[in-house]
């Protein structure tokens, strides 16, 4: 036994050596795009400004990580980034990756434009991965079946908030949102969340963008003024709730709001794929090697980016390919599992193609809480408890 | 969605359901230590005369002198009188010997605490926390050395391994771990330490004589489960976000396969006669066994845990007893541990212990498995025979992993 166990590891260390001598013969390339936004994520305070490279890092250390496992297997990743200019049609960026034999692709980029590059795929039989957009409507009237969406959505990250806020028996909801669309459809959002799980929305007030400088020397002065202002004469609420995508307003309420209540939505406790204090799950050693690569820490659009190639590297370790069509079907189908430092498998919806998650609830500092909350059941995955489930879904997938 | 929220004595009764169409499912929440408590109350109290009779006989401070003076346990317990205020007790504890044909001889087991800093110490014979030894921080990885000297323990947050006396309870030591050790294995002949680094995909070879670095292993990322063969010969490393189990020869340091198994590989076993390697993905929701000569999954086990969706059933400890018959997994977050048949692979039970149960350890006669609750901060007690959870004892904050004198 003892002497054929030593034969098998001599012959296995044999192969190995033959094996590497093909190597370079059999290697695998993975090729992979990566399509970013022209427009700089605004924000109010200094510490929320986006990093140059925000997203883009987190696809990048993936792509160091999936090339350790690919040592074993011959897998060899690499990445292309590319930054749309502003007004920069990205059908032709598409293209280009196209023409370099990119049929993976990560997206950072908005809703109109993602399926304007989406459209320009096709062509290549690309297969894009989102991590940049949380529409709700890229997972419903307008799903394709070769969009998988990585970041989760505007309705999964409010139920995830609504459900911790119905948790904690704040059901009286006070709503501000922004005057920008976007706001417009996460106080949507919010609003669905609060009808599925009881919360009641006593009134609503929007904040409108009048442009502007957003901190100046003198301006914590006026918003200190201002705010008070603001929300005074609301009906007795819980909780206020900000829904402010564009960095206008949300930031200056906490502390600052008439009545003493918490705030929560765009800022004071907000939902998320990733907070950079997360450290459950063994994520303590992914923030490690994030912030030895790259001097900072790892934000939530890195994290997604991070998951999009970590789902395209599992598909390719299991699948054993780096067809863009292999992959896909991989990925949506029932096999397909990824560990993402979540505490559970994270899988994709076959309805509509959205990565199934927890959502973190941070306040800036830690994280709070993480949904779904205990007690929010389901029959399939309690993860289904956040965003749009089977049987509400507008998508039909083409 | 319809939330009904009512209080009751012992804690919040959540229902939930769906407005989508689905019926209204009540809820079943995790049970407290005291809940488990109330539910295994008839083994408890059987559990408890026993012990006081054993006590009574003398039997946990005389071991040790019987053991210096050559008395085998047995011969021991047969000279052993009962005294008359004991006798509604010796029924009990008849019924249970009769049972266990043995009682359970007293060893010690070294509990690492990852969130108090601290090791408890448990005498298996008393059941209960003898002593609590202040050590590093974070303490997870812990093992006894194979001449029983000494055990040790990885603190994760103080970047090294530090060394306790078994005899005085003493840290008397550290090994060149390399940054945050969480776990490791020794060879058979307990000479070479195998450390798992998990923040830079490295495994750290100690010389546990020298008590120096050998050398280092670069493998996939973000190793985690170790264990060595029986012979000594080979390594295994796995790697949680690689998914794979390395066999590293242990002559050469070179990797000379790897395995594929579910998502996120925490822990690794052989079976004793190394006929198989055991490895749990703890995000997978498997148990994988592995041919260790072809290096290929012959079987994956899965788990269904009734009225438990599969997420929550996330298996990492694997304890498999030496004849190989039966193996238990720690099942996590399901806060059971699966008895699973050695040979057919089939899961045979499915025991309720405590919250997040995560490692465990037989006693070296293979009485009882302790194994440790995370988030209930105790240590279930399973009688091996019986399959039966007969006791959980509270430990400190967090327990994470069990290490009780080495099996012969």
């Amino acid at each position: 036994m003892k002497r054929s166990f030593l034969k098998a590891a001599a012959v296995a260390t044999l192969l190995l050596a033959l094996v590497a001598d093909a190597m370079a013969a059999d290697t695998v390339e993975i090729k992979i795009g990566y399509l970013r936004r022209a427009e700089q994520r605004p924000a109010i305070s200094l510490l929320d400004v986006a990093a140059p490279d925000a997203g883009l890092a987190g696809a990048e250390l993936a792509i160091a990580d999936n090339n350790t496992t690919g040592r074993f297997l011959n897998q060899k990743y690499s990445i292309t980034g590319v930054k749309l200019g502003p007004g920069e049609d990205p059908a032709a960026a598409v293209q280009k990756l196209g023409g370099e034999g990119i049929s993976l692709v990560v997206t950072d980029l908005p809703a109109d434009a993602l399926l304007k590059a989406a459209d320009a795929g096709r062509a290549h039989g690309m297969l894009f991965f989102n991590a940049g957009a949380a529409d709700d409507a890229l997972r419903g009237e307008d799903c394709r079946a070769d969009v998988i969406h990585v970041s989760p959505s505007r309705a999964m990250l409010a139920d995830g908030l609504a459900q911790y806020l119905v948790w904690k028996q704040w059901l009286k909801w006070v709503l501000i949102s922004g005057s920008h669309p976007e706001d417009k459809l996460f106080a949507a959002a919010l609003k669905r969340s609060a009808k599925r799980f009881g919360a009641k929305v006593v009134d609503e007030k929007v904040f409108e963008d009048k442009g502007g400088a957003r901190q100046t020397d003198s301006g914590l002065a006026q918003v200190q003024r201002q705010i008070p202002l603001f929300t005074q004469g609301l009906p007795e609420y819980d909780v206020l709730l900000a829904a402010d995508e564009n960095a206008v307003f949300a930031a200056y309420l906490p502390y600052r709001t008439k009545a003493a209540r918490p705030v929560a939505g765009s800022a004071g406790l907000m939902p998320a794929s990733w907070d950079a204090s997360m450290e459950q799950w063994g994520a303590r050693q992914l923030q490690n090697r994030f912030v030895k690569m790259f001097s900072r820490r790892m934000q939530p659009l890195d994290m997604q980016a991070w998951t999009a190639v970590r789902m395209i590297g599992e598909a390719v370790t299991r699948t054993k390919s780096a067809d863009a069509r292999r992959i896909g079907g991989y990925i949506r189908g029932p096999s397909f599992e990824l560990a993402a430092f979540k505490g559970r498998a994270l899988t994709v919806r076959p309805w509509d193609l959205q990565l199934r998650q927890p959502v973190l609830l941070s306040d800036g500092k830690n994280v709070v809480s993480i949904s779904p909350q205990h007690g929010f059941l389901h029959p399939v995955s309690e993860l289904d408890t956040l965003g749009y489930d089977k049987p509400e879904t507008k998508c039909v997938l083409k | 969605m319809r939330i009904e929220m009512t209080q009751g004595n012992g804690g919040a009764e959540v229902r939930a359901g769906w407005c989508t169409g689905q019926s209204v499912q009540p809820l079943t929440l995790p049970l407290s230590p005291w809940e488990r408590g109330r539910l295994n109350g008839p083994q408890r109290n059987f559990w408890r005369p026993f012990s006081h009779t054993k006590s009574a006989c003398g039997f946990g401070h005389f071991r040790r002198q019987s053991r210096q003076a050559g008395i085998a346990e047995k011969d021991r317990m047969r000279g052993c009188t009962l005294r008359s205020g004991h006798l509604p007790l010796v029924f009990a504890a008849a019924a249970m010997l009769a049972v266990a044909a043995q009682p359970a001889l007293a060893y010690e087991a070294y509990v690492s605490n990852e969130k108090d800093n601290t090791v408890s110490v448990i005498d298996t014979d008393k059941l209960e926390v003898v002593k609590t030894i202040r050590v590093g921080q974070r303490p997870r990885g812990i093992g006894m050395t194979k001449d029983g000297k000494s055990v040790i323990v990885a603190v994760g947050d103080s970047n090294t391994i530090q060394i306790i006396d078994a005899k005085t309870k003493e840290i008397t030591g550290r090994l060149p771990s390399g940054i945050d050790p969480e776990f490791f294995s020794f060879d058979p002949a307990g000479k070479t330490l195998y450390v798992a680094n998990e923040n830079d995909n490295t495994v750290t070879v100690i010389n546990m004589e020298t008590r120096r670095q050998e050398g280092s292993i670069q493998v996939g990322v973000e190793p985690e489960g170790m264990t060595v063969s029986p012979d000594g010969k080979t390594v295994i490393c796995t790697s949680e976000t690689s998914n794979m189990a390395h066999f590293i020869d242990a002559k050469t340091r070179e990797i000379v396969a790897n395995t594929l198994v579910g998502a996120r590989p925490r822990f690794a076993a052989f079976k004793r006669n190394g006929s198989e390697l055991w490895v749990s993905s703890e995000v997978g929701g498997t148990v994988s066994v592995i041919d260790p000569v072809k290096h290929k999954v012959k079987k994956t086990i899965t788990f269904e845990v009734p009225g438990l969706r599969r997420e929550a059933i996330q298996p990492v400890g694997l304890d498999i007893t030496r004849d190989g018959k039966t193996v238990f997994v720690s099942l996590g977050p399901a806060n059971r541990v699966a008895v699973v048949d050695g040979h057919t692979y089939e899961v045979r039970k499915y025991l309720l212990v405590g919250q997040r149960v995560w490692h465990g350890a037989f006693t070296p006669d293979e009485k009882y498995l302790l194994v440790t609750n995370g988030l209930s901060n105790d240590v279930s007690v399973i009688d091996v025979a019986r399959l039966k959870v007969i006791k959980s004892i509270q430990v400190g904050r967090e327990p994470w992993g069990v290490a009780i004198e080495a099996q012969e």
